[in-house]
Order: C-alpha cells, then structure tokens, then sequence
C-alpha cells in the first residue's frame, strides 16, 4: 500500500495524459497542480473531486470522515440519475467534534462503519479522508482494513483530503482507490464478447440511457460503468471487459490505462456529444470488440444503426438550421469536452464566436482551430466582465456554460443554458442532440427577452442601467481578440428612438423573431415611434449601417 | 419541561446541520460590498458557494485563502496576507469579513495576530476594515456562525458615541437572524418605515441578495448595508434583535453603545406580532397604522379558514434552533401538534418548543419520529426531499438551503401578512395532499373497527406535551 504522497506523484507522472507526455522530466514531478492563488482561486478541493468520481456508485455507502462542513455543506448535491438502488444519495459523515478532534476520530470511524452496516448493510461502504483527520493522524486505511476483516464487507479508503490538491487531482486519487482496493477482487457472473466498459461517465440526467438503448440494440453489454449508475459488483468485476471506452478524460485516464496495462483491456477516448462524435464512438466501440474476438457482423450492424440514427437526428434539427442562421454562440466550457460540443452545435447551423480552452490540450485546440477555422477566438481565461461585455456588445446571442457563469448572461438578459453537471437535461447520444437543440432555441426565441430589454419607464435615454454598465465598460479597456468583423457591429445597448427610448437590440429581437419587414411593422411591436427614428429602423431593416442624426444625439447612444 | 437530547450515533445520516463557517460568511454577505474569505482549503469554499448559488440563484461573493497541505504545515499567515492584497487589489472591497475552519483552527492560526501584522506592513490597507470570527467547523452550527459574526462587525464596526452625544430615537437598530429572508427584511422595513422610524438592519441581506439587477459588475456584494451606516448604528435609540441567536450581538452593542435592546424571539404568528405592533406603536409614539389593523384581521380570518386543515395535524420539524421555535410555536398555535422536533444545535429556546422532547441530530432521526410517530406534515429544509418520498406525507421546504425550489430568498414569515402567507402555503400543501393521496374509496373504512374502552391514544396524543 503506498502513502498517500507517493500516489500523488504517480498520477503527476501520468504517461497517458496528453498534457504530461509534453512535459520535460522535471516539469512532470513537479506535478499538474498550479499553485492556487489565495483570495482569487475557485474550485473544489481533492476530496470533493473523489466524492464527485465515486458518488455515483449507487449501491455503496459513502462515509465522508470529517466534520460537518465537508458531508453537511454538499450531500445530495449531484444529478447522477440511478435504475435502483438510492443508497447514494444519503448523506453519511462521522462529523467529528472537538473532542474527536483532540482525542483523535478513529473509534468514531471504526463505529460509524459498524453503524451503517448494521443499518444498511450495503454491498460496500467508501471512506473518505479529509483535511482535518489528515491532520491530526487518523490513519482510515487502518480503520478500513479492520473493518473489512471484522466485517467480513468491503470498506475501501478513498485518500484524497482536500487540501492535497485540486478536484481534477481528485478524481484521479479515487481512480487510484478503486484500482488498488476495488478492480479485479469479484469475478462477473459470466462474460460476452461484448462487454465494455465505461470509464468517466456519470449518468447526469441520465443521460447515459440516451446512448444505452443503442448499446442493447447491439447486443453490447455495459459490464460496468464508472460510475453513473455503477454498482459495487460491476466495478470489483470490471476486469474482465473486452474494451474500454473514456467518456471525460481529464477525470480518470489513470484507470483507463492502468486497466489496460494489467487485464489488456484496450481503451479509447470518445465522446457522446454530438452527431458525429456519437457515430465515432459507436464506431470505435464495435471496432475495438471485434478486434477482441466479437463475430465480425457487429461493425455491418452497427454502421446500419449509425446510418438510421444520424438520418433521424438530421431530420430533427434540420428545421433549425434556417432560424439559427445567423445566430452567435459563446461557449464557456471545462467539464464536457469543448469540441465536442462545438462540432454539434456547427451542425445546427449556429456560429460559434468563442469556446474556452481552459483544460483543453494542445491536441483539442488544434481540433478546435479545425472545426472553427483559423480565426476560432480560444478563451483561455475570461472574467466574468469581459464575457458581460461581449454578450451585451452582441458578439453572440447566447452563452453555454457551467453554472458559475450563469449569472453573467442572466443577469445581462441573455439568452443562457446550463451545459454542465447541474443542468437538468440530457444531452448525450442523437437524441440528446436534438434536445440540445430544442433548448438553444427555446432561450433564444423567448419572447421576454424583448420586454426584458425595455428600459423602465422612469429611466431616462441613456440613463438606464445597461447604458450605465457599458459605460463603465469603456473606461476600463479590455482585451478581446474576437473577430474583427464582429467587433465592428453596433452595440445593441444604443438607442434608435430618442422619443420613446428604444435600443437597438430590442428592435433587433423584435424584426428577428416576428420577421418584420417594414417600419410600420416596428413600431407595432415596439414602442419605436418611428418619426424621427424612421431612417434608422429603415436601415436596420435594410442591414445598412445606421445613420446618425443629429449627430449630437450620437454621443449619448 | 422539554427534553433536551443530543444523538449518540457515530455516524450522522443525512446531515440536517450546515458548518459554522458558511453561515458566518453568509452574515457577510449583508454588508455592501463585502467579501467573505473563508481562511482554509478552497473546498471549504466551494461547497459553500454552490449552496448559496443553488439557493438565492444570485452570484455570491465567497474566496478562500486556498491552504494546501504544505502551508497548513507551515501556518497560514502567508495565504491570508495573500488573500487580503489579491482581494483588495481585485476586487476593491469595502470590507473584508474572514472566518477561519476546521483545519486552520486545528492548527490554530492566531489570526488576529496575522491581521496585526498585516496591518504593520500594508499601511496601505488602513481604511479597509478586516473583520475576524473565529468558527471551527467541528464546533456549533450555522446559526452560531451567523451569530458570532455579526458580534464581531459590532465589536469592530460601531462606533461608540461620544459622551454626551444626543441619540436620534427615530434610528432602529435591527439584528436579524439567518432565519429571516431577504423577503422578510423588506416586509419588516415597509413596518419599520410606517411606523415613521428608520431601520438599519445589520446584516441587510435584502439590499444584497433579493435578486437585483445591478448595474456594476463587481465581485463583491452589491447592496447590503454599507460600513459607515453600521458606524453610526450607536446613536440609534433601539436595538432589535430577532431570534434569540442574536442576543450576543444586541448585548455587544448595548455594551459598546449603550443603546437599550429588545429581543423578539419570534415575528410569526399573531400574538408574536401583537407584542411587535405595540411595542413599536411605543417607541415611536405613534398609533398602529390602519393598514395593519386590517393586515391583523386578515391574519385572524386566514386562522379562521386554515385551522380546519392545519388544527390536529402531526408536525414533524427540523430546524435550526431560532427557526424551529418560531415555526413550530405558531403552528401549534394553530392546533397542530409538534410530534417530532430535531434541531442542529444547542440553544436557550428549546426549552420553550411546546413538546416533549427535542433532538439535535440529523434528518435520519428526524425521518424516524416522524415514521413511528405518524407525522402528517413535515417542515425542514431541502435535503429533506428524499425523507418527505418515503414518508409520503407533505413536505414545507423551510430554512437553508432550499435549492430544489424557487423563490427561497422571498419566503415570507414575518409579520400579520408574512404568517398570514405561510399559514396559506401550508394549508394549502395538506389540501393537495388530500386530494392527490386521500381520497375516499368504498374500502377505506371497510374493516376499521374503533376500539372498546378507553382510546389507547389520549386525543392530545401521546408524544404532546400538555399545555395549560
């Protein structure tokens, strides 16, 4: 059993890792973890990262050992969906005291382990360390050990403290913890040649049963997945796979590798997001098992179903195409892999203006450069003020990405969706497309964002809070090196009827989503007057550049 | 006299309790542009942070010092200097509000001796006030962090009037408790204001997070109270503190201020509010507006209507300790029994829940009493979803967090109109209840025999504490 440092620098030395494999020896040991800057970091801790990687283990007990804040503060937190079991989803936590604290939290553990499987008696219980019991000493892979041997049960210690390091580092650690204590120690029920695993797949939404019903039409087995909908059995079992998928690769490439190195399980890195992305993978999957000895029809088979589901999901989001044209995209993006996503999106006919590239490698970039061709505007690090800028400049019309951001697009009036772990949609596979799809159009054809964008009535022309905003904006530059055609456009925020104060945008919203053609039209569906501002809708109509009269009004538009 | 028990289980199953730390971040988060730092690892903070987002749905401002195992080893004065510049240099705070955590008080990081020493070499931070609470994670619960912090922004921030100097009698002092939302803040200040006084909550959670819209974009909070006006909280001619964790603060500022200070333990229900009235129709020498005399017979009518469904219902509650009395006391009012009562944390009122016995423990005991007692109504916060499934009976989502529903930042509870409000809300869930799940068969009383002799059950129930 190594100490928790030496697995630390195993997984820093990661070969399978793309960013690792460009690294000089030196940089290696040194280890992926930035050094997180005090008063300015975001993001969870190690031990978060290994609770998010296990948690969805459904049929486990998961006993975070520590006080309150670490289990109190985030149980029942995730929106891994399970086919059964629920014991997941209840919160266990020592949630040591002082005194624990003083004379040491290992009894407490050891007890609360015969509690739960007294109570529960669960296939398994996982152990979590954090930072405090790391402190004062208790060494939990005793307690687990001990507790397997009374217990006769599966106690595995999951050592991954936060303070160790970042939630990536996390994930990792957990992956350590199940190929050290879990994979290989239970034998399946009997094998076929057609059994894969998945490897960082977490079934949000449930989203892995967009993709399952394909798998089954197939005759391909999940023997296990990690961890979405995983159970205790299937992962101590997951040895005997033929071939191995990695559905998030940052999270767990350890284990892929490492299952491959010992049981010769061969893997490769895919993606359930998008049209294309979902044919590769199914493709890559009947591939790698007929490679193993599957009877060879499994890839004419899978091609025909590759062929019907593309049709059927084309055939669905090709009535979009024509109301998306035009239609500008801002992608923020770490979880889900940034590509994947874009290369769906292109297919629906969005433009994308920029996609981050935060935990992207350099291999990702080059295929994003691929996708969206040289001038792909890649965010390495945005702050929340830059991305408010460019939603309210219209550089885009809507923004994807995690909830942190949320705010930034909302509290803007734009059109914003949820693409990461919290959302509450599906979007894997050909029908998790099309859903995508369906939500990008209902946020960005929502009627309220034209009311939304009216200025109330007591705010004066150029005195509202949107103008407010930008004009703080403007003294503080900043650097965007978007495309230059698009930096040019008009802000949205500038006003077009003095009279009645209408901006820009509003009008904008109002030609596109009633198809309006004329000034008249206009001023029916917004309070435009359209006297003095006749010209101006005329060439807004006509897409011309605005011309400005009287040019004194310019300056406070 | 209630019991008071504490849980003697190893293992806390479904945690009802929230850590110290976030709550006393969270008192921060009242105050204008502050930010909370929360001194310890950053998942600490993350966790924090996603609570608080997923329930008021607002950006919130929340940083870590960031400790990793190394610093921990070496102290962490070096992350909180740190913090403090980067911050400062950032986001351009007017406060900073630093709570410590299990791990640096573990350590035991002498954290005002490091803003002492901070102070000595960053002349340059003498107008930026530094607040410290210390609240160990292992220790108390969110209340208490609330609690404590806003002990320390008195101790810190108030200014003590000079001798002599004349007080302003329309100024108010008001200290809620964690327990109020940023709903019932505004509902109190519109009562505050028509009684021609003028309030200074500290914290103001509703100037922060009520779901503006601001017009800056600023990583810290946006509205709440601002510094100077706590400053000058020491000439009002009131304290009022609400819910009985916010003693420590009143007392401090009475000790600081000599400002005279009445605590209500509750605002919900309508004698809580009678008191209210009258005591501001006292302070203020003015008579209790119309508009309230018409709100109380609204009130009174709502009790009228919702005794039928609320009267003989089995409550089973978990709360923190403030919440718990106010809730559970104005539905016992209104005829319910409160049959199974688990709370987070220790505190004075418990003594005062009108039933047997209270539990501090988790949702597990709380789910428990509330199968073998046969509850019929269940009011805890959101992580109570899953007990409220299986128990199949209705489900108030009451307290933090409340992050499975909207508009958790607009509850209201205080006041005729606030109760008035809740009693709806609740009655109206028993109501549903009934009809989704209730409805009479032809079976449903087939083979139901009514006992001989004296019921097993006396009709005030068995678990109830008699109450003259």
């Amino acid at each position: 059993m190594s100490s928790l440092p030496a697995t630390v620098q195993e997984v820093f030395n990661e070969p399978g890792c793309a960013k690792n494999a460009n690294k000089s020896l030196t940089e290696r040991n040194k280890g992926c973890t930035k050094q997180l800057q005090p008063g300015s970091a975001a993001g969870g801790c190690a031990f978060d990262g290994a609770k998010v990687a296990l948690q969805p283990f459904t049929d486990v007990a998961h006993l975070v050992h520590g006080p309150i804040a670490c289990e109190g503060n985030s149980w029942d937190n995730r929106g891994s969906a399970s086919s059964g079991p629920n014991l997941w989803r209840t919160g266990f936590t020592t949630d040591l005291a002082e005194t624990d604290i003083v004379f040491g939290g290992e009894k407490r553990l050891y007890k609360a382990i015969k509690q739960i499987i007294d109570k529960c008696n669960p296939p398994a219980i996982f152990v979590y360390q954090t930072c405090v019991p790391a402190m004062i000493g208790d060494d939990i892979n005793a307690v687990c050990k001990a507790a397997s041997k009374k217990f006769g049960k599966p106690v595995i210690p999951v050592n991954s403290p936060g303070f160790v390091g970042s939630k990536n580092l996390g994930n990792k650690l957990a992956g350590e913890a199940l190929l050290e204590h879990v994979i290989g120690t239970q034998e399946p029920d009997y094998t076929t040649p057609y059994d894969i695993n998945l490897i960082g797949e977490y079934n949000l939404s449930g989203e892995l049963w967009q993709v399952k019903p394909l798998f089954d039409e197939l005759g391909i087995r999940i023997l296990c997945c990690i961890a979405g909908d995983g159970k205790y059995h299937e992962v101590a079992s997951s040895h005997r796979a033929r071939a191995a998928m990695m559905v998030c690769s940052r999270a767990m490439i350890n284990v892929a590798r490492k299952m491959e190195e010992r049981y010769g399980i061969p893997f490769f890195e895919g993606s359930f997001y998008g049209i294309q992305d979902s044919s590769d993978a199914l493709r890559e999957i009947a591939q790698l098992l007929v490679k193993r000895g599957a009877p060879e029809d499994l890839i004419g088979r899978t091609e025909a179903v590759i062929v019907r589901e593309e049709a059927r999901a084309r055939a669905a989001i090709e009535p979009y195409r024509p109301r998306f044209k035009g239609k500008k995209v801002l992608l923020m993006t770490g979880g889900v892999k940034s590509w994947s996503i874009v290369a769906a999106l292109q297919e629906a006919g969005l433009e994308l203006v920029g996609t981050s590239v935060k935990k992207s490698t350099k291999e990702d970039k080059e295929r994003i450069k691929h996708l969206m061709g040289q001038d792909a505007h890649m965010i390495e690090d945005m702050t929340p003020r830059e991305m408010y800028k460019m939603l309210k400049d219209a550089k885009t019309d809507i923004m994807l990405s995690g909830g942190k951001s949320q705010f930034v697009a909302l509290k803007a009036a734009m059109p914003w969706l949820d693409i990461n772990q919290e959302r509450c949609h599906a979007y894997m596979g050909y029908v998790g497309i099309v859903k995508l799809v369906e939500e990008i159009d209902k946020a960005l054809f929502n009627p309220m964002w034209e009311q939304l964008r009216r200025p109330a009535p007591w705010d004066r022309a150029a005195d509202d809070r949107q103008t407010r905003a930008m004009a703080q904006l403007d003294v503080q530059p900043i650097e965007i090196v978007a495309d230059r055609a698009l930096t040019q456009k008009t802000p949205r925020a500038r006003r077009i009827c003095f009279c009645n104060t209408v901006d820009l945008g509003t009008i904008e919203d109002a030609i596109r989503s009633h198809n309006l053609t004329s000034v008249e039209a206009v001023t029916q569906h917004t309070p435009a007057v359209g006297g003095c501002c006749r010209r101006r809708i005329e060439d807004i109509l006509a897409g011309r550049p605005i011309s400005w009269w009287p040019a004194t009004l310019q300056a406070t538009g | 006299m209630v019991l008071v028990t504490a849980s003697k289980k190893a293992c806390a199953v479904n945690p009802l309790k929230m850590s110290q730390p976030i709550g006393a971040a969270f008192a921060f988060m009242g105050l204008r542009g502050a930010m909370p730092l929360l001194h310890g690892p950053q998942g600490c903070t993350s966790f924090g942070l996603t609570l608080f987002v997923r329930h008021f749905k607002e950006p919130v401002p929340l940083q870590t010092t960031a400790m990793s195992e190394v610093t921990t080893v070496l102290g962490g004065y070096e992350n909180v200097e740190q913090a403090i510049l980067n911050i400062d240099k950032r986001a351009e705070p007017e406060i900073i509000g630093i709570c410590s955590t299990g791990v640096t008080e573990t350590n035991g990081d002498d954290v005002d001796a490091y803003i002492k020493l901070i102070r000595e070499k960053h002349p340059q931070l003498d107008k930026l006030p530094l607040v410290y609470v210390s609240t160990p994670d292992f220790k108390d619960a969110f209340q208490d962090g609330w609690g404590k912090a806003v002990v320390r922004m008195v101790e810190v921030l108030v200014e003590a009037p000079a001798r002599g100097a004349e007080r302003n009698p329309a100024q108010v002092n008001v200290l809620p408790g964690c327990h109020l939302t940023p709903g019932d803040l505004d509902e109190l200040r519109i009562i505050f204001e028509d009684f021609g006084l003028q309030p200074s909550f500290l914290p103001n959670l509703a100037g922060s997070l009520d779901g503006h819209i601001p017009d800056r974009f600023t990583p810290t909070t946006t509205g709440g109270i601002g510094i100077d006006e706590v400053a000058r909280m020491g000439r009002a001619g009131w304290t009022i503190a609400i819910g009985a964790q916010m003693r420590r603060a009143a007392e401090a500022m009475q000790e600081k201020t000599g400002v005279p200070f009445r605590l209500f333990e509750r605002l919900c229900g309508l004698v809580p509010n009678d008191d209210f009235m009258a005591f501001l129709s006292e302070i203020s020498g003015r008579p209790v507006p119309a508009r309230y005399r018409r709100q109380r017979g609204q009130l009174v009518d709502a009790m009228l209507d919702a005794h039928f469904q609320i009267g003989g219902r089995r409550l089973a509650i978990g709360a923190e300790p403030d919440l718990l009395l106010d809730l559970s006391s104005m539905l016992h009012e209104m005829g319910a029994r409160v049959t199974a009562a688990v709370t987070t944390t220790q505190s004075t009122v418990l003594e005062q829940i009108k039933t047997k016995e209270v539990q501090i423990g988790d949702l597990e005991d709380l789910e428990e009493l509330a199968r073998t007692r046969n509850c019929d109504l269940l009011i805890t916060h959101s992580h109570g979803r899953q007990a409220a499934t299986r128990l199949k009976i209705p489900f108030h989502r009451a307290g933090f967090p409340m992050f499975d529903r909207l508009g958790a930042g607009h509850q209201l509870s205080v006041g005729y109109r606030g109760t008035r409000e809740l009693i709806f809300n609740i009655a109206n869930l028993v109501i549903a209840d009934r009809e989704e799940n209730h409805a009479p068969t032809p079976d449903s009383w087939r083979g139901s025999t009514l006992p001989l002799g004296p019921s097993r059950r006396s009709p005030v129930g068995s678990t109830e504490r008699s109450i003259a």
